[in-house]
């Protein structure tokens, strides 16, 4: 099991509090297809991917975005047990998608960047390891099932 | 690969951000220390402390390296001879740790940058810190 200071749960609190879900999820998964574009090819059925412009502005994106921070959602609520809150979506994300957990921690760093940008100053050193680490349980949890 | 658009807003960033390269650079180096602990230990003769002048020199230092390569990203191999021959010969720096300094230099990058850090930005960053960075590690081996 993990183990949360109480520090870095305030912080995971607090910043999932704050956040606007349907601004930053779509500008984290908008920012993986852009950065990482070979990311793009879970998403053949998404529409124009073209250039940075498209995938910014392409609604399919926007709405699959906030998705995935939703879905973030259920670990902030559940920091004692990310593992079994996602054994289902790992099996989804394996099975069913056939995502390559690669990607997972692809679209975690474009996360924390978007944070970043949004907090400034605040998303301090302490605040950026808390953060990370959560995503880092995310992540590990998401890949669990794949076999 | 860059685009000559991408390589032109790499200099320019660069460029307006070697006025305060010290804070800039220490402040990436704290992220990494503080996100990757294993970091540390190759400063075990230095202090690393925030706002120790020692950070803040070497973190000004880095920042001009990173900053001298943008100006001809074509010529990276001749600005970082010297570089390279000390990261692999005397420093010897597990070149994750490159990696680790790299997606800090990104956060803080946005941090001060805000809005301003598009996604191409982002992306045009990522590929010279990328490129950057495997230049650095080529004489390891």
């Amino acid at each position: 099991m993990v183990e949360w200071t109480d520090f870095e749960r305030a912080t995971i609190v607090d910043i999932f509090s704050k956040m606007q879900y349907e601004v930053v999820g779509p500008a984290a998964l908008a920012r993986c297809l852009i950065v990482y574009p070979w990311t793009q090819r879970y998403f053949g059925n998404f529409g124009n991917l073209y250039n940075a412009a498209a995938i910014s502005g392409n609604p399919m994106v926007a709405k699959h975005g906030t998705t995935i921070l939703h879905g973030l959602d259920r670990a902030v609520k559940n920091m004692d047990d990310i593992k079994s809150t996602y054994a289902e979506l790992s099996v989804l994300h394996s099975e069913k998608l056939h995502v390559d957990p690669d990607n997972f921690k692809l679209l975690s760093d474009c996360l924390t960047i978007v944070v970043a940008a949004q907090l400034g100053k605040e998303f301090t050193g302490k605040v950026q390891a808390a953060f990370q680490k959560f995503l880092a349980v995310v992540v590990s949890s998401l890949g669990r099932q794949y076999h | 690969m860059l685009s000559t658009r991408e390589k032109e807003l790499i200099a320019e960033i660069w460029g307006r951000l070697t006025p305060v390269a010290e804070d800039i650079g220490a402040e990436a180096l704290l992220r990494m220390f503080a996100t990757e602990p294993g970091s540390k230990t190759y400063f075990s003769h230095l202090d690393i402390s925030p706002s120790s002048a020692h950070l803040r020199s070497h973190g000004k230092k880095i920042v001009l390296a990173i900053a001298e390569g943008a100006k001809d990203i074509s010529q990276l191999a001749v600005t970082l001879g010297p570089l390279q021959t000390l990261h692999a010969y005397q420093l010897r720096i597990d070149p994750t740790n490159f990696k680790f300094f790299s997606h800090c230099m990104l956060v803080t990058l946005a941090a001060h940058m805000r809005n301003d850090f598009t996604p191409v930005a982002h992306a045009a960053m990522d590929k010279y810190l990328s490129a950057f960075a495997a230049v650095l590690a080529e004489k390891f081996r």
